[in-house]
């Protein structure tokens, strides 16, 4: 909103971005401990020299498990942009340049899931089939998918009428060459930014899928897992389970500031 | 993640259903609509018991022994001997009466259990709208009114951050600072009697209602800038009448509009919301009985909450959407 100082935030969050993917790429390099030994001399144990940011009920360095955890958080919020974003740009690229039947039937699977609770889905689902990351994520992506489909649709159709798209088809151009080729570089930009959107909404999901033990296995090194599991710890040592909590809103901040600051280049564009 | 945890996504509400029809007649076709989608949900939960993996019978036996007895007390409970559709429109006729069989938690009907949970649930909910509402609105046009000073800055980066926060993330960070550290409200509990209640619920409606405070403080001051660049409101200036009478009779009354619709959008994040917040306080509500039954394999009781879930989400898409009119003058009166 203030155009004048968004370089240094947007760097920032940019910082924070690569920080975490070094991190989920690297991340059992990285740890000084390994996250999963389990140490019962040393439980509960404050900031130390030898646990930077003290021990768990485990005796687990809670560090390690951080720089671990990055992984789980970003993995999956990652898959389930990059296949909505694949799956949402195909088919909004079809509605909006078909049309009919096919965008009749689109959208209303878009009327559909923009009234269902999403979480409460995953939790109903893990009730039923049991707490599964995996599925967790391909159950999200379908909820997900709309949310390109109906950017890119709505992209689209300012193309469609547009002389390039008319020229292309007198010229006999096929249509799939027209929506890949000549119409999706034009509607890329806000489909991009959106992506954004979508991963910082993925990864606060599926870490309150993991909050609420629905989510990672139990004992798996989890950003959403560590702060429920930490919560006992809030008397003793609050930044076991502050922490985590911490790295969650800055990501997902990040992720939501890079998305806004893309959009808003997008739309200034025309007028430079 | 439609109505999910400060979405970033905003949706337009859909605008095929209001044409100039009278609201009476708007209603009634949407009633209809309500109660064909009420139909779908229903078998859809319904076929949740068959989606499990395994046969019915172990779901809805949990930990019990698997003796000729139970399973064929089950049978008879459950009607599973019965054809696929007429297994759906047995349970569907006793849902009607609300009866969704029994918990295997704790064995008690699970209309028992929802009947105990309910009321903290929808005070939860109350308590955090009338927050969120409050709270949004009000530094919403605080902020449009000094636009560009150091509060309107504070404000609008609190809204950034607000809106990425996930509800056990705030709930864990409030339960530190003030239940823990400096020691103004209790933690966990319920308390007695209206007052020592609310004061119990007040950290999770606190926590609850930041999501959504920060949505609606960010439309509340984009609607009141909006509305404050009009000629009428430059006209009413130069008319010299007092500043308070501009905000409140001219500004708000029309800034309130898109403000208004979004209201369904709140009230469905609180929904979700709610979950976490009981989770994290351990609120015995709905929906920490939604979790526990979802850890637990409980399939009576999630059909039944789902089922409470699905119908208060589409009441208040309802609502929200009859109040839309009734707030527009100009879709009240059939002209756009």
């Amino acid at each position: 909103m203030h155009s004048g100082r968004t370089g240094p935030v947007i760097a920032a969050c940019l910082a924070v971005v690569l920080g975490v993917i070094v991190l989920a790429t690297f991340g059992p390099l990285l740890a000084p401990l390994d996250p999963a030994v389990q140490n019962l001399a040393s439980v509960n144990a404050p900031p130390s020299g030898a646990h930077w940011l003290g021990t768990d009920a485990l005796g687990r360095d809670i560090l390690s498990r951080i720089i671990v955890g990055a992984r789980t958080a970003f993995v999956g919020a990652f898959v389930i942009a990059a296949t909505s974003f694949l799956f949402g740009n195909l088919l909004g690229l079809l509605a909006g340049y078909r049309g009919g039947w096919i965008d009749a039937i689109l959208m209303r699977w878009v009327d559909m899931m923009w009234s269902i609770p999403t979480l409460l889905v995953l939790i109903v689902f893990a009730g039923i089939i049991g707490a599964q990351y995996w599925p967790s994520v391909a159950v999200l992506v379908v909820l997900t998918v709309p949310f390109d489909l109906r950017v890119v649709r709505g992209a689209t159709l300012e193309q469609v009428p547009r002389p390039y798209v008319e020229a292309a088809k007198t010229l006999g151009v096929p249509g799939w060459r027209i929506m890949l080729l000549h119409i999706w570089p034009n509607v890329s930009a806000s489909a991009i930014a959106n992506a954004f959107l979508v991963f910082a909404d993925a990864l606060v999901v599926l870490s309150g899928l993991s909050f609420l033990g629905l989510g990672v296995p139990p004992g798996t090194p989890d950003w959403g897992l560590m702060l429920a599991e930490n919560v006992p710890l809030l008397f003793v040592h609050p930044v076991a389970s502050l922490a985590p909590g911490a790295l969650i809103v800055l990501t997902a901040t990040s992720m939501n500031l890079i998305g806004d600051w893309l959009q808003e280049q997008l739309a200034t564009r025309g007028e430079r | 993640m439609g109505a999910g945890d400060g979405s970033a996504v905003v949706w337009a509400r859909p605008r095929w259903a209001i044409g100039g029809a009278s609201i009476r007649a708007y209603v009634a076709r949407r009633l209809v609509v309500l109660a064909v989608l009420l139909v779908a949900v229903s078998f859809a939960v319904f076929c949740l018991l068959y989606l499990a993996p395994g046969n019915p019978i172990d779901m809805l036996l949990g930990q019990r022994p698997r003796t000729p007895a139970t399973v064929s007390a089950l049978t008879r409970q459950y009607n599973l001997d019965k054809p696929f559709f007429e297994q759906y429109w047995l349970w569907a006729w006793r849902a009607l009466h609300l009866d969704f069989g029994t918990s295997i938690q704790t064995s008690l009907p699970v209309a028992t259990e929802i009947k105990a949970r309910l009321p903290t649930s929808l005070f939860l909910g109350c308590y955090a709208f009338g927050l969120a509402t409050m709270t949004g609105i009000g530094l919403g046009v605080q902020a449009a009114v000094r636009r560009g000073t150091l509060v309107d800055r504070f404000v609008v980066s609190a809204v950034v951050i607000g809106l990425s926060t996930p509800v056990f993330v705030s709930g864990v960070g409030l339960l530190y600072v003030f239940a823990i550290q400096l020691h103004w409200l209790p933690a966990f509990g319920k308390g007695n009697g209206f007052f020592d209640e609310l004061w119990h619920l007040t950290l999770p409606a606190i926590a609850l209602a930041v999501p959504s405070t920060a949505y609606i403080l960010k439309h509340a001051r984009a609607a009141m800038l909006g509305v404050l660049e009009q000629d009428y409101i430059v006209f009413a200036r130069a008319r010299g009448l007092s500043p308070w009478r501009i905000l409140f009779s001219y500004a708000l009354r029309n800034a309130l509009i898109p403000v208004v619709t979004m209201c369904g959008l709140v009230l469905s994040s609180l929904i979700v919301g709610a979950v976490l917040t009981e989770m994290t306080f351990s609120v015995q509500g709905i929906g920490h009985l939604l979790v526990q039954s979802a850890l637990a394999k409980d399939i009576a009781v999630i059909q039944c909450v789902s089922l409470l879930v699905a119908v208060s989400v589409m009441a208040t898409n309802l609502l929200a959407d009859v109040l839309y009119l009734l707030v527009d003058p100009r879709i009240r009166l059939g002209r756009r």
